[in-house]
């Protein structure tokens, strides 16, 4: 213990190989001031994209995990009569009418119902909406980035399920769209990376992008950079909610918290 | 004794990251429940998280963010200007903002593997289910 360097001691060796060059030239290479995010998506980008890469990978595992090998829905279903607030017990063998007017569907094991919540959550999840795309946006500038904003995407449609329930939030987005967002955002990194191979260049590396945006190579490179926080942000907000949903209801995507 | 008690207070990070990390470690292998397992494994990359931001940290630095680094006069910011001791250190930022996310993949594939566990032997004991396969 005694050979490790104390705490923010400024000539420790952690700050004296890599880091001082990074920090002193990446705003002339990639004209993007947070530091944090060009070292993320440029000089570290094959990292990041392999990082994306295995969020893809565990959302796609607790797909085959849960949803594939799922188990038939419960044979008891719920309702609450919307007026009166009585709870009903439906079962399965009984016909059920497709449309009901005056019922809605709960959980069965775990429906409270509380006005202010939903109403609340419901107000907040827009924000929540815009302050992602902020933040992913953002990132260039001030502390944020794809993963960021994409998890607080994917949090503000996993609010909408815990406030009021999973069926209401995968009607507003389905499965297909998770799994369809979770590999474009994949494919958006690695397509930049290609996409910067085929024009001569090496393989994410940004600079190449300069003669299709009509930039110079430095602000090509923040360009750059801003397309593949794109993609990692789609990929991670697809992930987390996909990761929800399945976890949540057992693959069923019928009850669940 | 009159050495021991600033050679504690000025490595403090390091007793509180090896505390965790053992916190954790003890958690993944004397626990005999599962879910017990995974907040052992979580508390572990928390401890390594907290390592690492710790060794990031450079005294009378600040965010690395170039400073003025926005707009028409950006581009006189040159690497003359600016001194790597006024930033700290980006890297393990950079290397644990991945290691958040990551980690939350990895919990959720823990949890759905116990999910599977439990449908299957109806338990999330470790001795239970290890007793359930030696009965077959």
């Amino acid at each position: 213990m005694g050979d490790f360097p104390s705490w923010a001691d400024p000539v420790s060796p952690a700050h004296n190989h890599v880091s001082p060059r990074y920090i002193e030239k990446s705003m002339a290479e990639t004209s993007v001031p947070n530091i944090v995010t060009a070292v993320l998506a440029d000089y570290r980008g094959y990292d990041t994209m392999f990082e994306t890469t295995v969020i893809f990978g565990a959302g796609v595992v607790c797909f085959f995990l849960l949803r594939i090998p799922r188990k038939d829905e419960p044979t008891v279903r719920r309702y609450r009569h919307m007026l009166t607030g009585m709870t009903i017990r439906v079962k399965e063998t009984r016909k059920i009418p497709p449309v009901l007017e005056e019922f809605e569907r709960i959980d069965t094991l775990w429906a409270p119902h509380d006005l202010i919540i939903k109403t609340s959550c419901r107000i907040l999840v827009p924000f929540l909406q815009l302050f992602g795309l902020y933040v992913i946006a953002h990132g260039h500038h001030s502390p944020g980035g794809g993963f960021q904003g994409g998890v607080i995407l994917g949090a503000s449609m996993i609010l909408l399920a815990i406030s009021h329930d999973l069926r209401t939030a995968i009607d507003r987005m389905s499965e297909r769209v998770h799994a369809i967002l979770c590999p474009v955002g994949v494919l958006i990194y690695a397509g930049t990376g290609a996409l910067c191979l085929v024009l001569g260049h090496n393989f994410l590396d940004y600079g190449a992008l300069a003669g299709i945006l009509h930039v110079d190579p430095v602000a090509a490179r923040s360009y750059g950079i801003l397309i593949v926080e794109i993609g990692v942000g789609l990929a991670v907000m697809a992930t987390m909610i996909w990761i929800y949903n399945n976890i949540s209801s057992k693959g069923n995507y019928d009850e669940g918290l | 004794m009159s050495d021991l008690i600033p050679f504690i207070v000025d490595n403090y990070n390091y007793w509180i990251y090896i505390t965790l990390l053992m916190i954790g470690l003890y958690a993944m292998i004397a626990k005999k429940n599962l879910v017990k397992k995974v907040v052992g494994m979580n508390i572990f990359q928390t401890a390594i998280i907290l390592f690492y931001v710790s060794i990031g940290a450079k005294k009378g630095a600040t965010i690395p963010i170039i400073q003025h680094g926005h707009g028409e006069g950006a581009h006189e910011i040159t690497a003359s200007v600016i001194e790597a001791a006024e930033y700290i250190n980006p890297l393990p930022h950079v290397l644990m903002l991945t290691a958040i996310v990551v980690s939350v993949a990895t919990l959720g594939v823990a949890l759905a593997l116990a999910i599977r566990i439990y449908n299957r032997y109806e338990t999330l004991e470790e001795d239970e289910i290890l007793a359930q396969i030696r009965e077959k």
